[in-house]
């Protein structure tokens, strides 16, 4: 029982996600591959005010004790190659999987019929070598899931608070040079 | 309501409104917004449609558990959600190559809908090679402050940016 609600609930969760992509932008190739090209933040000023407004919020929730954290583990191998990776695929393709889905609901037919059926090759790719990437360079350079706070040995709010002003400073320089 | 029905939003308005989503996916459903693994699901579950049992056996899906899950439900909610916003302003439309690739390719659908697959390739290896995509490690991970998706984040707009000044 507990769980179909959870399903309702990610259903929900994504509708409202999927609707503030769309009305952002984001779910169009012209928006995304300008972001790629330096000539339209929108992408980048949707993402780093999500992550300034989470971050406030998640922290805040975390040290209440309402919330646990859901740090991801990475290295080198993992985090550098299959990101350099992701956005060579980025740049070609012109969504993520995020926003393609998006694009999907606006009508985009090459995210529907092209894109989608590229992601799942890719996927079941990475899911056939899975068991030698898992014991060669995925290991490569291993962090663990540390966050900065931690790496730097610090109170949370030493990092997020100056990393909510660096991020706030950042988006009023954007738009102060006309970007 | 009329906002409901205008083309666009601030991206500000935008990217508040998804951070403030992010408190009650954490409050509510204990998890971080992502979408990369239901297509490394999805794509174990048409194997599986072919291949048989055997395909959910491989060490991969049964990592992932090949069931839909909180946040499958969550990328089927995009798609809706996307669709409600265009439909409500007019800007549902049937699209197969968009206006930028046409200015520099032409409006062939066949070679958009190709690279468009090649694209796919490498977008949906990378998302599972770095164990997350644009939401899991640009967003969520990075408002979390975890390095390895600030690692990530950071390589995906590398890799972008440079593909993108080769390919325009």
């Amino acid at each position: 029982m507990k769980n179909n609600t959870q399903l309702i609930w990610g259903l929900v969760f994504g509708v409202l996600f999927g609707f503030l992509l769309q009305k952002g932008g984001a779910t169009q190739y012209d928006v995304i591959v300008s972001q790629l090209l330096l000539t339209d933040f929108t992408v980048l000023k949707i993402m780093l005010s999500a992550v300034v407004t989470g971050m406030i919020g998640i922290y805040y929730m975390k040290h209440k004790g309402w919330i646990q954290l859901h740090p991801k583990k990475g290295s080198v191998g993992k985090n550098v190659v299959g990101g350099l990776i992701f956005g060579l695929g980025f740049a070609l393709l012109g969504y993520c999987p995020g926003t393609i889905a998006g694009a999907v609901g606006n009508g985009y037919l090459d995210a529907t019929f092209g894109g989608l059926i590229g992601i799942f090759i890719g996927a079941g790719i990475f899911a056939a070598y899975y068991p030698q990437l898992q014991d060669g360079i995925l290991q490569k350079g291993d962090y663990g899931d540390v966050s900065l706070p931690q790496l730097l040995k610090v109170n949370d709010w030493v990092v997020v608070i100056p990393a909510a002003f660096l991020i706030v400073a950042l988006l009023y320089w954007i738009e102060s040079v006309g970007l | 309501m009329e906002f409901l029905m205008e083309a666009r939003w601030s991206p500000y308005v935008v990217g508040i409104g998804i951070g403030i989503l992010s408190w009650f996916t954490f409050l509510i459903s204990n998890k971080p917004i992502a979408c990369s693994t239901t297509f490394a699901k999805s794509s174990g579950m048409i194997e599986k449609l072919f291949r048989g049992d055997k395909v959910a056996q491989k060490a991969y899906y049964e990592k992932i558990n090949l069931k839909v899950d909180w946040q499958f439900m969550l990328v089927i909610g995009i798609v809706l959600g996307s669709f409600l916003s265009a439909t409500l302003s007019g800007s549902f439309g049937l699209q197969w190559v968009p206006d930028l690739w046409a200015g520099t390719y032409g409006t062939n659908p066949v070679l958009r809908v190709g690279a468009a697959v090649i694209g796919g390739i490498f977008l949906g290896l990378g998302a599972r090679w770095a164990d997350g995509c644009t939401s899991g490690h640009g967003i969520s991970g990075a408002m979390q402050l975890t390095l390895s998706s600030w690692v990530s984040a950071i390589s995906f707009f590398i890799g972008g940016i440079l593909a993108a000044q080769l390919l325009f």
